[in-house]
């Protein structure tokens, strides 16, 4: 005999030990301790449990007391996504990571286009959808307290302990999630006090069902022959597989269990590593298995044990309390609550994140004149935001129990709650799968889906003149007879669950895709679906193109301190200036990082929201023709293929070009040799043909007369000079550009050097010359080659004696210093170097003179070469009257950097 | 009126030897150093020989002939070309370009001798 206060006492220090159990997790995790429980896979598979709710852990023998094995079909639904996660919950599980995803409404609407429309329309259904469920948790609480008040004469009235039952529930649960649904702000941080008590309640849940299960098949059958006997003997026993329903069912359970918002929370945003997928995969079905093992015997033997007319939703309960098992029985009530209280605390905990993101904050955004900006902490906003969420959506599912009186099955609500958020699916699926989905069409197939589920579905589900007036369910809404709630275009039939579900998520599915296919993504929309689709593509991320300056920077700590907790702001700041290379300063606001901290913000307040507050800081978010390009194209691979195409024709193309480069070098190498042979050719064939033709003429006539054959004589031996002189040049010059000139540098002064030069220059020269100098200005020590410093200016003073056209010819010769250089420029009075020689005057062979010279033209050359060597320059200035060479010399070998040189 | 050559050499020493030469042979020798005016020079002369160096200030040896060629009086005249590049190119360019005869430099004198007495048979006495 259970007495109630006995029951409500058990309640009581079964709660305490929840809040012990999940204060302890929390300090644990925050002192980074007790992470191998915390963060096991067995964890996150118990905390999946919270699929199975109080609907099934009453309702499955309730189903298949009245409907047989179809109850497996909830179950079916589930495993199936299990086994197959690694194509549909892996891909959500890592964009889930990738994006910083808070929920499911935040997942679609971050894949279209960060679209807080969608955001608020998947919240509001999911809100609708929910609500009759939390309702239905509360029911079975306070049906269950029924069970136990039925046998306690002391209790009051039981109508008044529902009431009691269902308000003490509900105040209960609204403060555990107050208390470890709001610690922290961050969504994306794991709720590890949440999800530790959710994994304890999914044991407790275990625990109890098969100890009910043990209990009638070997306590009170008789055995497991006699419970198999039994079950052949009832009618429950028969698979009567209605083809149509049962595919319903399974697609629906399939497609609620990854739409649901506690199941998103906890499958997604609560995962903490995506490696126990893959063990979840298997441990979860098994799982389902062991709590959905004694479903047909416990719903045969209550068929049989119990009176007619008693409900069958309460099998476990009411058989163990039959048999004066009252432990069991207490155990069992406490496995129900722990149904009802986890997915309660779970779905309120996810649809509360998704109310302050998507509908209470974007809400303050816009009432908030000054935005993000303003001061004050945004973070006690979005917990208060929170708060409220919580509070008024235990209290919409407690008004909802109220008003629906707790009627109906508990499996028909069930499945209404399925069909409202299985609405979610295409536009989940779609955003993940296909790039050509666009927000116009999700918008669309959301809307549709959901009015036809609200038609077909939840408003027939209040009975006729319940929420719809019996006249709609017989003749069809305004009389239309085609548009009867449970026969829709006129196909009667159907069951109305199948009828539901095939309309609403055709009609979904299909305005999702027509309207997607003619309508047209925004550049955002483009961006998102492609890194969404193109997850597990590594090239797929690239930065986006946020640009914001160092100014807009500081705004960013402000807003990122007041959402994200000055803390751990500044950390986030700082390891991002780290990333940087940046060392103690704020990070560049690049738009990587700009990037990386609107992911940190959308943790903590949504996709969209994130988004708008970084636009209301930095302004319009800028996408690059180039980032347009990257998802422009079906398939990243294309891309990637015909940029590695065009690389290699590039590359094929570079280097014909180089050859060809080459080859016309080589055809220019080879020319020049040609005409470098042919120049020396001449320059020594000319010389040996006086040579020889004076010799022979002295060798062959003898009557030449004293003076003439001193005079052919004197020829050949200058014709022999100027071919030594020739053979020196070539030498020469060929010894300096093979390199392998040894410079004899020592310290020299400008004005010996020049002294020298105009000297020997003078000395093979006829002219009479007017050469001016500034002797004060030459007094310059260099370190250098004297001698062959000498050589050049010889060439040049000897050029300007030889070639200058002036009537009273005149070389200035001046040195000047510049910045590091010393310049030495010779300047004469003649006409100059034609222009047309200007270019060429320092290459070999070259004479521009009028042909009095007889030099080869290897003077100009020979002095490039050298001051080349001496590390300077030489170059020829046009002026306006007469022709100036300038000899720069790089102060390296100055004389100023002399003592600086020697001193180190 | 005597045997007449004009000779376009820019190098003076060999010029002389030339002159020497043929002065001696009982031509009268008239020199041009520079290649810019030679072929109106010639023109106006109407000498019985022209020795025509290719490598000219002014004009290569190649043009002036080409303007002698051209002109039908001019046709006929006897040219000797002389060269110190001595190359087979060379020698092909020249009888291209119509001249009577190719020297390359240095040239024993016997051999310009003989060239210029051929290329003068019958023409002068």
């Amino acid at each position: 005999m259970v007495t109630l206060n006995l029951l409500i006492a058990v309640c009581l220090i079964y709660v305490a030990g929840l809040f012990l159990v999940a204060f302890l997790a929390e300090r644990a995790a925050l002192r980074g301790r007790g992470g191998w429980l915390l963060r096991s896979p067995l964890v996150y598979t118990l905390s999946l449990s919270i699929y199975c709710t109080a609907w099934t852990f009453y309702g499955a023998v309730g189903y298949a007391a009245r409907s047989g094995l179809e109850y497996v079909t909830i179950y079916l639904g589930p495993t199936l996504v299990m086994i197959g996660w690694w194509w549909v919950l892996r891909r959500l599980v890592r964009i889930g990571r990738a994006q910083r995803v808070t929920s499911v409404a935040d997942l679609i609407s971050a894949r279209f286009g960060k679209s807080n429309l969608l955001a608020v329309m998947v919240t509001a259904m999911a809100v609708i959808g929910v609500t009759p469920y939390i309702a239905l948790q509360l029911q079975s609480v306070t049906l269950s307290v029924s069970i136990f008040a039925a046998d306690d004469v002391s209790s009051m009235q039981s109508g008044d302990l529902n009431d009691y039952a269902a308000f003490w529930v509900a105040a209960g649960l609204a403060v555990f999630t107050l208390v470890f649904g709001t610690r922290n702000l961050n969504a994306n941080e794991r709720h590890h006090g949440v999800v530790i008590a959710v994994a304890v309640e999914a044991v407790v849940k275990l625990v109890a069902l098969l100890a009910v299960g043990a209990f009638v098949v070997w306590g009170v059958a008789g055995g497991l022959a006699d419970t198999i006997s039994r079950i052949d003997a009832s009618p429950i026993g028969t698979w009567q597989t209605g083809g149509g329903r049962w595919s319903a069912l399974i697609v629906l359970s399939a497609a609620a269990f990854v739409c649901l918002p506690r199941m998103f929370q906890v499958l997604v945003v609560e995962n903490e590593d995506e490696r126990h997928l893959q063990i979840a995969s298997w441990a979860f079905p098994i799982y389902l298995l062991a709590i959905s093992l004694f479903v047909v015997p416990i719903a045969v033997i209550g068929l049989e044990l119990m009176p007619t007319g008693a409900n069958p939703d309460l099998y476990v309960l009411t058989i163990p309390l039959s048999q004066g098992q009252s432990g069991l029985a207490m155990l069992v009530f406490l496995g129900g609550f722990s149904s009802a209280t986890s997915m309660v605390i779970v779905a309120t905990l996810a649809l509360s994140t998704m109310m302050s993101n998507h509908i209470v904050m974007p809400l303050w955004l816009q009432l908030s004149a000054r935005g993000a900006q303003q001061s004050g902490d945004v973070r006690a906003v979005v917990i208060r935001a929170r708060r409220l969420s919580i509070l008024l959506i235990i209290s919409l599912g407690y008004l909802y129990y109220r008003a629906s009186g707790g009627s109906g099955a508990l499996a028909a609500i069930g499945l209404i709650s399925f069909g409202g958020v299985a609405q979610f699916l295409p536009a989940l699926l779609g955003g993940i799968f296909w790039r050509g989905a666009t927000r116009t069409g999700a918008v669309a197939g959301l809307a549709a889906g959901f009015v036809v589920w609200m038609y077909t579905m939840l408003l027939p589900s209040f009975g006729p003149d319940g929420a719809l007036p019996a006249a709609v369910f017989e003749q069809g809404l305004f009389g239309v007879s085609q548009l009867r709630p449970r026969a829709l275009f006129g196909i009667t039939g159907l069951d109305p669950t199948v009828h539901a579900v095939w309309w609403s998520l055709s009609l979904n599915t299909l305005l999702f895709i027509t309207v997607s296919i003619f309508s047209f993504p925004t550049p955002l929309e483009r961006l998102q679906g492609a890194q969404f689709v193109n997850v597990f593509d590594r090239s797929s991320r690239h930065a986006r193109g946020w640009s914001a300056s160092e100014g807009e920077a500081e705004d960013l700590m402000i807003m990122s301190q007041r959402i994200l907790g000055a803390p751990e702001a500044q950390a986030f700041f700082r390891d991002q200036a780290l990333q940087q290379g940046r060392v103690g300063r704020s990070p560049a606001p690049t738009p990587e990082f700009v990037q990386a901290l609107e992911r940190e913000l959308a943790a903590s307040v949504g996709a969209a929201t994130a988004n708008a507050m970084i636009g209301q800081i930095i302004g319009g978010q800028a996408i690059s023709v180039e980032e347009l390009m990257a998802v422009a194209d079906e398939s990243a691979q294309i891309l990637e293929y015909s940029s590695k195409l065009e690389l290699k024709s590039r590359q094929l193309a570079e280097t014909a070009h180089e050859l060809s480069r080459a080859n016309e070098k080589l055809t220019q190498l080879s020319l020049l040799k040609d005409s470098f042979l042919t120049q020396i050719s001449h320059e020594l064939r000319t010389p040996m043909t006086s040579i020889r033709s004076f010799s022979e003429i002295l060798r062959d006539m003898a009557d030449l007369s004293d003076v003439d054959k001193t005079r052919y004589a004197s020829i050949i031996h200058s014709e022999t000079i100027r071919l030594t002189r020739l053979l020196d040049d070539l030498l020469d010059l060929a010894v300096l550009e093979g390199g392998q000139v040894s410079l004899n540098c020592k310290t020299v002064n400008l004005h010996d050097i020049l002294e020298q030069a105009v000297t020997t220059a003078q000395a093979s020269s006829a002219r009479e010359f007017d050469i001016r100098r500034q002797v004060a200005n030459e007094d310059v020590t260099l370190v250098t080659d004297g001698d062959r410093l000498a050589q050049v200016f010889i060439n040049l003073v000897s050029n300007a004696l030889k070639y200058c056209d002036a009537a009273e010819p005149e070389l200035d010769i001046a040195v000047r210093r510049e910045a590091e250089n010393v310049i030495v420029a010779f300047t004469d009075n003649g006409s100059g170097i034609p222009a047309d020689g200007e270019t060429v005057v320092f290459e070999k062979f070259v004479r521009l003179g009028r042909g009095e010279g007889d030099g080869a033209g290897l003077g100009l050359a020979i002095c490039r070469e050298i001051v080349t060597r001496l590390g300077g320059a030489i170059s020829y200035v046009p002026l306006e009257k007469g022709g100036r060479f300038e000899v720069r010399l790089s102060s390296g070998h100055a004389g100023k950097e002399l003592p600086r040189m020697l001193l180190i | 009126m005597g045997k007449h050559v004009v000779l376009v050499e820019d190098e003076t020493n060999i010029a002389e030897a030339i002159r020497f030469l043929l002065g001696r042979e009982g031509w009268r020798v008239e020199t041009l150093a520079n290649g810019g005016n030679a072929a109106e020079v010639i023109r106006a002369a109407g000498p019985d020989l022209v020795i025509l160096d290719v490598m000219l200030p002014g004009k290569t040896g190649f043009e002036i002939l080409a303007e002698l060629r051209a002109d039908s009086a001019l046709a006929d005249l006897p040219v000797l070309m002389l060269t110190a590049r001595g190359q087979a190119r060379d020698r092909e360019m020249a009888m291209q370009a119509g001249a009577s005869r190719f020297m390359t430099k240095p040239f024993a004198n016997n051999e310009m001798l003989a060239a210029v007495r051929e290329l003068t048979q019958g023409r002068v006495d």
